[in-house]
This record gives C-alpha cells, structure tokens and sequence, in this order.
C-alpha cells in the first residue's frame, strides 16, 4: 500500500494547524528565509564566488525542480532566462489562477498553509532580484484573497516584508491582486495581461517571453503556488539533496489531486514517479466505487488526452547500466512522472486525474470538457475561438439525439485544425486534445451516438 | 557589479533568406509601424519585399501587429547545426535545413539568416482553408446587402481557399447588429472578425483608446467606450481598415455597389496636407472619397472632414451659367465666347492700377499660374484668403486652403495670405480701384463687403456655388470643383501633386484654366498649352520654386519642391 509523502503538505490538515504566522513559526516557518538571506559569499570547487542569490539559484538550478502549473517546465532554467543586470526592475508573479478542471491543490496551500507560499515566494524574489511581487490569485477565491491579505499584514508586522527586511537591507512587496474570472488568465502571458490591466489576451511569443518583456515590458518570473512552495524546500534541503526524491528529470514531490468515480476524492503529495495511477487511484483515492470497473482516465487535468482502461503502453527505463529498457504497462501500471505519462500520449499537466468508471458516458464526459474550452476560449486566435464553440455545439447535439455520421469526422477534423502553432498559446492544445483523444479512443461509442435511425 | 557588454561586431545590415525557393537579401530590421524605431524583420515583410503575397487579415502595415487571425501562417525552416554549433551542409554543400514542426504566423515571426520560408506547400494551404473555414464558420453570409462586397478580404480569400459546401451545421451565434458606433459609423458585430485592426488604429494611431471588445470566445463583440461615441475626425480610417463590412461608412452605406464606382486618383483640397485619395464616383456622381496610399504625406489615412467634403459639388444651385452686364445693370445669360470677347475688352480698357485680383489658394496651381499672367498684364494687386483652422498631430494641417503655397509661390498670395485685403479694401473707398476680379472666393466675408463692391466699375467673379460675391457680379464665370478637373496643388510642405476629374461640371461650367487661359492670351498676346500637363510644364519652366519639375515626373505621388531651387 503506497503512502503519501508529505513535504509541502507537511503540517496541512493536522489538528490545530492553523494559517497564522505564530503557527507557522512554531512549525520551523521562515527559518528557510532567514538562512536564505544570511547566506555568506562562498567559493566554488571552481574558484569563482558567488553571492547568496546565486547559491539559492544555483540550488534550484541542481534540484532539477519542473513548474507544477501544467507545462513542466524546469524552474532553474526559466529563472536563468531572466537578465538580472539589467536597468529593469524584475518582476515575480505567483501563479495563483489554479482553474484547469480537477485542479485543487493550490487552494489547500493558500487556505490552510499561507506563509509556506509567501516564504517561498520570499526566497525565490530574494534569489533573483526582485523587490516586487505578485500573487494573481484566481477571481474566484475570494476567501482565498483574503486570507493571503491577512498573511501578508502578519509578515509585514514581523518584518519579513515591506522595507530593509530583518535588517538585512533587503526590500520586498508582496501585492495580492484577484484574476479577472477568466481560464485564459493563468496562462503567463495572458495573466500579465491582465495584472496590466487588459483583456487577458495571451501574447505572441516570441517576442513577448516573460523573462524578456513581461510585466510593464520588464523581465518577469512567474511560477506556480506550488513550485513556490517546492522552491522553499529546495532551499532548504539543497538542491542535491531535494533531487533524489523523485525520479530523474522529473525531480521532488508533487501534489496530485484525484476526483471522478472514485470513492474518496482529494489531493495527495506523492514522491514523482514513485505511485502508479493505479496506486493513486485505489490506495490513496479509495478505489471506484462498488461494482464499477474502470473505462478511462485523464491524466493531467482536463486538457490532457484521456487514457483507456486496457491499453498498454511502451515505456522506457534506464537500466542502473545507463542501458534503456523497453517495458509494456498497463494504464494502472504506468508510473506518475511526466516520462511515464508522455509514453503514453498524454502529459501529468496540474497534477490531476480524472477517474471515469464504466457508468460513464465518452461522449458526455467529452461534452462537458468541450462546453468548459468553449466557454473559456479567450477569442484571440480565429482557430480556437471559432473551433472550440464548434466542436461544443456539435456534442451538444449529439448528446440531444441529433448526431450525424458525418459528426465524427468533423471533430477529428475541427480538433486537428486548432492545435501546433496555429494559435498564440496552448489554449489550442488543452481544447483539441481532449477532442482527440475521446474521439480516437471511444470512436465506437460516438459512432453508435451519431448512427442514423435503423 | 556588472562589466560592461564587450563591444559586438557590428552585425551586417541585411539578412539572406530564402523564400518558396528564391534567395532575397531584406534589411535585418525595418521602421516599426507607431514608433519609427528599428524592429527586426518580419517574415511578413520579408516576403512582401520579396513579391510574395501571404494572405492575411489582422496584419496591417501600418498599425502594430496582433497576429490574431492565423490566416498568414507559413512554414519554416532554418540551417541545421551541429553539436559544434556549426550548420551542416548537405551531401552538395548546400546548407542542411530543418524544417519547424509547427507553422508559425507570418506576421510576427521574424526572420534569421538562412531561413527558409514556405508560402506554398500543402500544409500552408491546408492551415489557411481551415482558418478561413472557421472565419466563415458564424460570418453572416450577406454578401448580397453587405457594403463589403466586392472589397471583401473574406470574399477574397474565399474564392481561394474556401469550400463550396459548408461543413458548419449549427446555429451561428447571434451578435448586435446596427451598433451606432458613433456619428459616422454604424457596426455589425455580427460580420465582424475581430482582427482588432480597427481598435489598433484609434488606439495607437490617433490616440483615442475608444474602441474594444467585450464578452469572450466566439461570442467577443466589438463595441465603443460607453456612453461616449466613436467620433473623433478619424473613423472613417477604421471603415477602410475593417477587412469585411462590420464598419461601415453612415455616409456611403446602402448608396452604391462598390464594383460599380470609377476611381479618379485625386488630392484632398480640405486643408495644406495634400492628403491622396481616390474618388469614387459613378455616372457623375460621387459617392466617396477614399485614402490612397502615400508614406511621405498621409500613409494610408484621411480625416473625416476631408472624406466628407464633397456633397457639395453635386448640390442644385451649382453655377452653370455665364452671365454678362445686361441692360441698366442687369445681368444676363451668355455664351462663352462673347463674355470672354466682351471681358478681355472691358479689362484691357481699364487703367493700368486700377484693377485688383483675389484668387482663391483653393485654385490648382496651374489656374493661378494664368491668373499670374493676367494679373502681370492688368497691373493688378493681387492676393489669397486665408482659411485658418486648428491642426493636429496626425494630418489636419491649420492652413485650410490646399493651395497656400503655390498661390504664394506664383506671386498671387501675400505673405501671409490675406495681408494686402485691408489695403485692397482701402483702395476701393478711396476709388483708386474700380475694376476687381475674384476666383473662387466670397471677399463680403473678408473685409470687402457690398458697399465696396457696389463702389466698383467692373466685378468679376468665378466660382462654383452661389455667394454675396456672384450675386453682385458683372460677369460672373462659372468654375468646377477639383473633381471635375485637372490640376496640382502645392502642400503646404512643399509637396506638388497631381489631381485628375472624376465627373463633369454642370451646364455651362468649365474648368478654369479653360477659360483663364483665353483671357490670358487675349490680355498678353501670348499662346497658353490648353491642357494641365502643358501649363504646369511652362509654370515649372518660368517660376524658379517648381524648377525641374514636369508634369509627367510628378506621378502618382507628387514630388517635392526643390529645396535650394536653380
């Protein structure tokens, strides 16, 4: 039986574990940063020195730390895009638009542990020059909101923001600004946008990569509540020490949220690649429910293309050798790890899994998803605009007895016509994929769905 | 803490790429479109340099890209390098090129060296089908009613890359129609493509952030600022940017198929600006004025008011008859001929100093190059109205005469305009002036009014509509509008540009210089070219400013004055 492996979530959810800083505190809160900010200059093996930021830096770099948000993408790398030496002020931005359907991790961290995030975005701003931060908290959260507020008057008390903090000649501001109500608003570009002030219209990269021209047209940050939190504990293990949890190239906890037909929904924090789905599904997340089998699974949050129950995928394995292996598993079988999970087409994404049993219905389960992308699609880019409402419209009168053979074809099409490059950001991909996906894996229940009257 | 950068080799000024198989060099970077500053390169640009069209909506030369409609989309490739960091060849010694995965939009992307750009392959084709099949997917399909039609982008592309039969078998989704955006122009969201060209011009362009969208997805709708309309002097630019018929001109909406209109190159005569447009006129009517495209005057953008200032050539009190002296000071009908015999007689019996000469700085410079000579024969003062106005910063200039300058250069004007009326009015009290000829202008407005005219022996006056000034006339000429004739005008940059006629004067009108150029020849002896290109031709050979100009050398576009002239 696989067992969770608590590091962010730690203290969350333990009797009389409460959001205050004094618990925090109690808890062994902030020391990080503190150590964080009285980190000496030290020498390299290599003869070079380098201050405290870059050591922090450094360390993030070593863990091989990849963003929770949805892209994976490794965060020491996305800091090092960031030219510090220029006359520009460097900007943070903690992602806290936490919307991808099956996504609610983000939330438990902001209500329940507020000043882990808030020191993590302390010693990521610390390591990179940043005097400025924003949390964009989704405009939905509004208790949310206010609990960060109230976190952030409590650091403010004690000195750990605002000017010259701890007397250590370091000046930051934390600003809590609540999203606009809108999906698209967490995508990085489109949620500078927005914290401008604008349409959250995602921009055209390149040229607009945050680290380059983000918030205000200066180098920008921006990373995800719980990368953050990670960050902390990157900080405060080393960044060795932190990668050996993990796998390689996908390093370090994460926290995975479970919903669907499975009889105890929730998140969990597991070591990466060290629980299969099937682990996660029924160890942690108490199995389906009596009598159900299993028919799918969306892996990584709505967008990523569903999974079969009864396929089998080839997955690779470096031998201790370094020789890789080719081993066959089966969808309950596939380990939690973004290599895992690309071998068989699909990606970890937010870190949710969506459990469909055989009461399910593909093609209502794909409506919901396609009524969620049609409602979300900024309108930007003609494709997505006008395609994620089409393949919408077309479900929905599938669903209403109204389906044409024809109906199958057109949304393969549709889906292949939105995605690759077609598009300013990856809405594209989240609303096609799932299109793809359900259609290839489940053509026979929409071709029963959309046969003519016998 | 920092070094400063080590200085870097400066980079070549062009860069070689390759498109649909033809080696081009294109400069490294071009002016941006708002800011003038250097920006790199666009693969856009690149091919349009190139002579290669790549269809596109959202683009737009002139306004900041915001690469949203997709339809420009291209595929790429770029020289393959090695573990050196060094381009591999191929087994000819050509450069290895690998070709992106993904298509990428024209527009935005720029260009690196050795690039290789594809415009024509399959897969460009097929992405442009499916974007513009999802273009059409909730367009209205009201060609039929629509102003668009004709000038249509999604027409356009429609025959190129559009399906016969529609896959799209929903309901489309339903948008406000007949928005009044503002006193000029009327929207229907439901035909509008949100390419945002519109919003990017009136924000960026004329610095008026009146425009934007609202709700989300397919259901965005193009709407103004509320409670405060789409009116300043430049909407009618969103009209011509607007690739389908969302915007619409109040003024020419529902009045004429577009395939049906003539187009005149011609010149805006609304203020010193010059602006080129074309005149959309049918069966001597005019229906519009549009912009044509000129980067050293007006780029591709008109005002408002110069759009709008042409109703009156077609008005019914047009003057379409030569009148004479009749009978105990009456005046009556005459052709031609005999009024111009009669008025050559009458004014070369005037004495030498009596005559005075107002000519309007709304003339063509050809028309005031013959008034020059009469007034040279006649010993005449001469000089111009002024029509002062406020300018901006886009292209209302303050001189509302378009003509200043070469009214001032041919010896007509005073400096400034309008500086010799007092004196001229003076004259006529103290009758040493009884004989006044006035082109184009009312001189009751400007200081001369009807008791110094009634003073006079001899009024003559020309122009195109009815005034205090006519009304009194002894001979009264009747003139075309600029529509109705050739000419130049001389900006007030100095700028000389050629106007053609679109339509006809009415009755009995005629182009000025028609008629100028007799009297000239019979006041000076002298033969006159009777066309514009000769005039302007002889007016360039003997007034110093227009030295080496010819009217064939004018072109399109007009050309500058010479600076320092011979």
């Amino acid at each position: 039986m696989i067992q969770e492996r608590r590091i962010i979530l730690e203290h969350l959810d333990r009797a009389g574990y409460t959001p205050d800083l004094g618990c925090y505190r109690r808890h062994g809160g902030y020391a990080t940063f503190e150590r964080c900010l009285a980190l000496e200059p030290a020498a390299t093996p290599e003869g070079q020195t380098l201050s405290g930021p870059e050591q922090i830096r450094l360390e993030v770099r070593r863990s091989g730390l990849r963003g929770r948000g949805g892209a994976g993408f490794p965060c020491g790398v996305k800091w090092s895009f960031v030219n510090l030496d220029s006359d520009r002020p460097i900007y943070l931005i903690c992602n806290a638009d936490e919307s991808e359907p099956g996504t609610f991790k983000d939330r438990q961290i902001i209500h329940k542990d507020p000043h882990q995030l808030i020191e993590g975005i302390l010693i990521a701003a610390y390591a990179n020059r940043v005097h400025q931060a924003f949390i964009y908290i989704r405009g939905e959260f509004i208790e949310g909101a206010r609990i960060l507020d109230r976190a952030l008057d409590e650091a403010r008390g004690a000195g750990l923001l605002g000017r010259d903090i701890l007397g250590r000649g370091y000046d930051l501001e934390i600003c809590v600004h609540r999203g606009a109500g809108a999906y698209i608003c967490g995508e990085e570009t489109g949620l500078i946008e927005s914290l401008e002030g604008r349409r959250p219209y995602p921009r055209i990269k390149p040229p607009y990569y945050p680290a380059v021209l983000g918030l205000y047209q200066c180098p920008t940050i921006v990373n995800n509540v719980e990368t953050l939190c990670a960050v902390k504990h990157v900080a405060a293990m080393g960044g060795n020490e932190y990668a050996k949890l993990g796998v390689p190239g996908d390093p370090g906890t994460r926290i995975v949220c479970v919903s669907g037909q499975v009889r105890r929904p929730g998140y969990f924090e597991i070591e990466i690649g060290k629980a299969t789905l099937g682990q996660l599904i029924h160890d942690l997340a108490g199995g389906l429910h009596p009598g159900r089998s299993l028919k799918a699974v969306i892996p990584g949050g709505s967008s990523a293309k569903v999974l079969r129950a009864g396929e089998k995928y080839k997955l690779k394995f470096a031998r201790p050798d370094g020789k890789e292996i080719e081993r066959e598993a089966a969808l309950l079988d596939l380990p939690y790890d973004s290599a895992s999970l690309a071998a068989a087409g699909s990606m970890c994404g937010s870190g949710a899994i969506v459990v469909l049993d055989d009461s399910a219905s593909a093609v209502e389960a794909l409506a919901n998803i396609a009524e969620f992308y049609a409602h979300e699609s900024c309108g930007q880019c003609t494709p997505c605009r006008e395609g994620s409402l089409w393949m919408h419209k077309i479900l929905q009168r599938i669903l209403r007895r109204q389906g044409r053979p024809a109906d199958v074809d057109n949304l393969e099409r549709i889906a292949h016509n939105i995605p690759g490059g077609r598009t300013v950001c990856a809405f594209g991909e989240a609303c096609s994929w799932p299109v793809q996906s359900f259609v290839a894996k489940f053509g026979d229940e929409f071709r029963q769905m959309t046969a003519p009257p016998p | 803490m920092s070094t400063p950068p080590p200085s870097e080799p400066a980079l070549p000024a062009t860069v070689a790429v390759t498109i649909d198989g033809r080696r081009i060099d294109v400069p490294r970077t071009m002016p941006h479109p708002v800011t003038g500053a250097p920006a790199p390169t666009t693969m856009m640009q690149a091919c349009e340099l190139a002579g290669v069209r790549v269809p596109h909506y959202c683009y737009h030369p002139k306004l900041p890209v915001a690469g949203n409609c997709r339809m420009c989309l291209v595929e790429y490739g770029t020289p393959a390098l090695g573990p050196d960091r060094k381009p591999l060849s191929n087994p000819d010694g050509t450069p290895k090129i690998r070709k992106a995965p993904n298509p990428v939009i024209a527009c935005a992307t720029p260009i690196s060296p050795g690039i290789e750009i594809y415009t024509q392959t399959p897969g460009v084709k097929a992405a442009r089908e499916a974007v513009l099949e999802f273009l059409l997917a909730n367009h209205p399909l009201d060609c039929p009613i629509c102003d668009q039609a004709g000038e249509c982008q999604l027409q356009q592309y429609a025959l190129e890359y559009g399906h016969a039969q529609s896959r799209f078998d929903e309901a489309k989704v339903h948008k406000p129609k007949q928005v009044d955006l503002g006193p000029r122009i009327m929207l229907d969201d439901e035909r509008c493509i949100l390419c945002s060209r519109c919003i990017r011009f009136t924000r960026d362009i004329v610095g008026d952030d009146a425009l934007g969208f609202v709700r989300r997805g397919s259901h965005t709708a193009l709407t103004h600022y509320p409670g405060r309309p789409f009116d300043n002097n430049y909407t009618l630019n969103t009209v011509d940017l607007c690739p389908v018929g969302a915007l619409t001109s109040k003024d020419f909406r529902f009045r004429m198929r577009v395939w049906f209109l003539g187009e005149t190159p011609s010149i805006c005569p609304s203020c010193g600006t010059g602006c080129n447009m074309v005149i959309g006129a049918r069966e001597n009517v005019i229906y519009r004025l549009t912009p044509r495209s000129n980067d050293a005057v007006n780029q591709c953008w008109m005002c408002d008011a110069g759009r709008l200032n042409y109703s009156w050539i077609g008005r019914a009190d047009r003057l379409a008859e030569v009148q004479v002296p009749g009978p105990a000071g009456s005046a009556r009908k005459s052709g031609w001929k005999a009024a111009l015999e009669a008025l050559a007689a009458r004014l070369g019996a005037a004495p030498r100093g009596s005559v005075a000469l107002i000519a309007s700085a709304r003339l063509a410079n050809e028309e005031l190059f013959l008034l020059a000579r009469i007034a040279r024969a006649l010993e005449a003062l001469t000089d111009s109205i002024p029509r002062a106005g406020e300018g901006d910063r886009l292209l209302v200039h303050p001189d509302r005469n378009p003509n200043t300058r070469g009214a001032q250069l041919l010896g007509i004007a005073a400096d400034p305009p309008g500086a010799r009326l007092p004196a001229i009015a003076g004259a006529i009290r103290e009758g040493r002036i009884l004989t006044l000829l006035v082109f184009g202008e009312d001189v009751t407005r400007h200081g001369i009014g009807l008791d110094e005219l009634d003073r006079l022996d001899l009024l003559v006056a020309s122009d195109v509509l009815p005034n205090a000034t006519t009304g009194r006339a002894h001979f009264l000429l009747p003139g075309a509008a600029f529509a109705e004739k050739s000419g130049t005008f001389t900006s007030a940059r100095g700028r000389v540009q050629r106007f053609a006629p679109a339509v006809q004067p009415p009755g009995s009108a005629r182009a000025e210089r028609e008629f100028l150029r007799e009297l000239a020849s019979a006041l000076t002896g002298e033969a006159f070219p009777d066309h514009a290109s000769g005039l302007f031709d002889q007016m360039a050979r003997e007034f110093a400013a227009f030295r080496g100009l010819t009217w064939a050398g004018l072109g399109a576009q007009g050309v500058a004055l010479p600076a320092n002239p011979p």
